[in-house]
């Protein structure tokens, strides 16, 4: 693994951990993690197979165990902003904020899936190795997400509405 | 209708483009007679497309230094900055901490210790981040910013310089514009250290925070850190650490922490 190689890396990481987390701050956590990790496994890395897909599996790894510790909500000490994604477009029928709050909506294991292949645009069988699940279990998760995902904006689309006739 | 029965996978293989170019024919043909499955289908797109649109600004910002030099460090450096669930560092605390308590037993040596282990503890938390937090929690509490108020100015000062074994006096910054409100004794990382507090005719207010905890033994001048709202001034004076938080503009604290240091340095 050479450093240019995980550098280039580094964007995709940063925004799949976003996608996931949510929190600036508490996304490059976990991407520093990985890095570290990453470092300290090199030995267990084979040279010529997929660093990304090696790099996502530390990831969600240490996701997992993340999730399992109960929660100790750290502020960001180092002054930053949080910065929102944002999205330039209005016209589209789904609004980014709309978006950005029904994907926080769904199970943490339905959104792992559905943004790996959504935004990794991985194969079902790369998603299934990366997290280390069943390829039936990807595409249930794949599909109750997108579901209720949908089912979510819809909702919201209606209560618009709604608003909007009253 | 194809031979080979579309299933749900199919439809979520179309929707992500990994299906073959034969099956995809063969589904697309189907969803033409299906109009309830290709609206789902149709939203399916259009989530995926909106997820790429939403988070690829992301794509696009400046690394953040840690994590660039993160990826950019030969394994060897980075070897020892690793974090395993117990570090050498920790290891090292841990034994410090033995070897301290044993000392302590031994009689005498605890204040020396205490001097030793906080200068570790404190790279954990930075003297201008304790002041910072200090300040947020005491500033907005109208009917107790402070444990003593100005008017017993006197016991206040015999307190705290008796609770953190050294002389200790608020400066005066009536001249700029801040009176003194009181100051409380805190918890700092392995000690007292005290806060006091200031406002302005508006209301707005200022904290000194002091530790006699020497945090950072090379630092020489005013530093300047930004948490959020708060502005911080901090240097470091002898044994002692400062840090001057409010939310008011960089260049009048300046001014303020300017005068403090003065005062203090008389």
């Amino acid at each position: 693994m050479d450093s240019r190689a995980l550098l280039g890396e580094l964007p995709r990481l940063r925004r799949y951990a976003r996608a996931l987390v949510g929190e600036r701050a508490a996304a490059d956590d976990l991407v520093q993690d990985t890095l570290e990790r990453a470092w300290s496994r090199l030995a267990q890395w084979r040279p010529g197979s997929d660093l990304r897909a090696w790099l996502f599996s530390i990831m969600h790894n240490l996701r997992v165990d993340q999730l399992r510790r109960p929660a100790l909500l750290i502020q960001p000490g180092d002054g930053e902003v949080p910065e929102m994604a944002m999205r330039a477009t209005q016209s589209d029928s789904l609004e980014v904020g709309d978006l950005g709050a029904a994907l926080e909506r769904l199970p943490e294991e339905q959104r792992a899936v559905l943004l790996l292949v959504a935004l990794e645009e991985m194969s079902y069988e790369e998603v299934a190795v990366t997290l280390g699940i069943p390829i039936g279990t990807v595409m249930s998760r794949l599909a109750r997400g997108r579901e209720r995902l949908r089912l979510i904006l819809a909702g919201q689309a209606a209560a618009v509405q709604l608003r909007v006739v009253r | 209708m194809s031979p080979n029965p579309i299933s749900e996978n199919d439809l979520h293989a179309y929707v992500d483009a990994l299906l073959p170019p034969l099956r995809r024919a063969e589904v697309e043909a189907w969803l033409a007679e299906h109009p309830n499955e290709m609206a789902h289908v149709s939203a399916w797109r259009e989530q995926n497309a909106a997820l790429r649109e939403l988070f690829r600004p992301v794509l696009d910002e400046d690394l953040p230094d840690r994590l660039r030099r993160l990826a950019e460090a030969a394994p060897q450096p980075v070897e020892r900055e690793k974090k395993p669930i117990l570090s050498r560092w920790a290891l090292q605390r841990i034994a410090a901490g033995l070897l301290l308590a044993t000392l302590g037993a031994l009689g005498g040596w605890f204040g020396h210790g205490q001097y030793a282990s906080s200068e570790r503890l404190a790279r954990l938390v930075p003297l201008a981040h304790q002041a910072a937090v200090a300040h947020v929690v005491y500033s907005p509490d109208l009917r107790r910013p402070v444990e003593v108020g100005v008017e017993q100015e006197e016991q206040l000062v015999k307190w705290l310089s008796k609770r953190l074994s050294t002389p200790v006096k608020p400066p005066k910054l009536g001249d700029l514009g801040y009176e003194l409100v009181g100051g409380r004794l805190l918890p700092g990382n392995s000690g007292p250290v005290a806060q006091f507090m200031y406002q302005d005719a508006l209301g707005r207010r200022m904290t000194l925070y002091l530790t006699p905890e020497n945090t950072e033994p090379h630092a020489a001048g005013f530093r300047f850190a930004r948490e959020g709202e708060i502005n911080v001034f901090y240097w470091v004076d002898g044994s002692f650490g400062y840090a001057l938080s409010a939310a008011i503009d960089k260049g009048e604290l300046a001014r303020v922490a300017t005068a403090v240091y003065a005062q203090l340095a008389r």
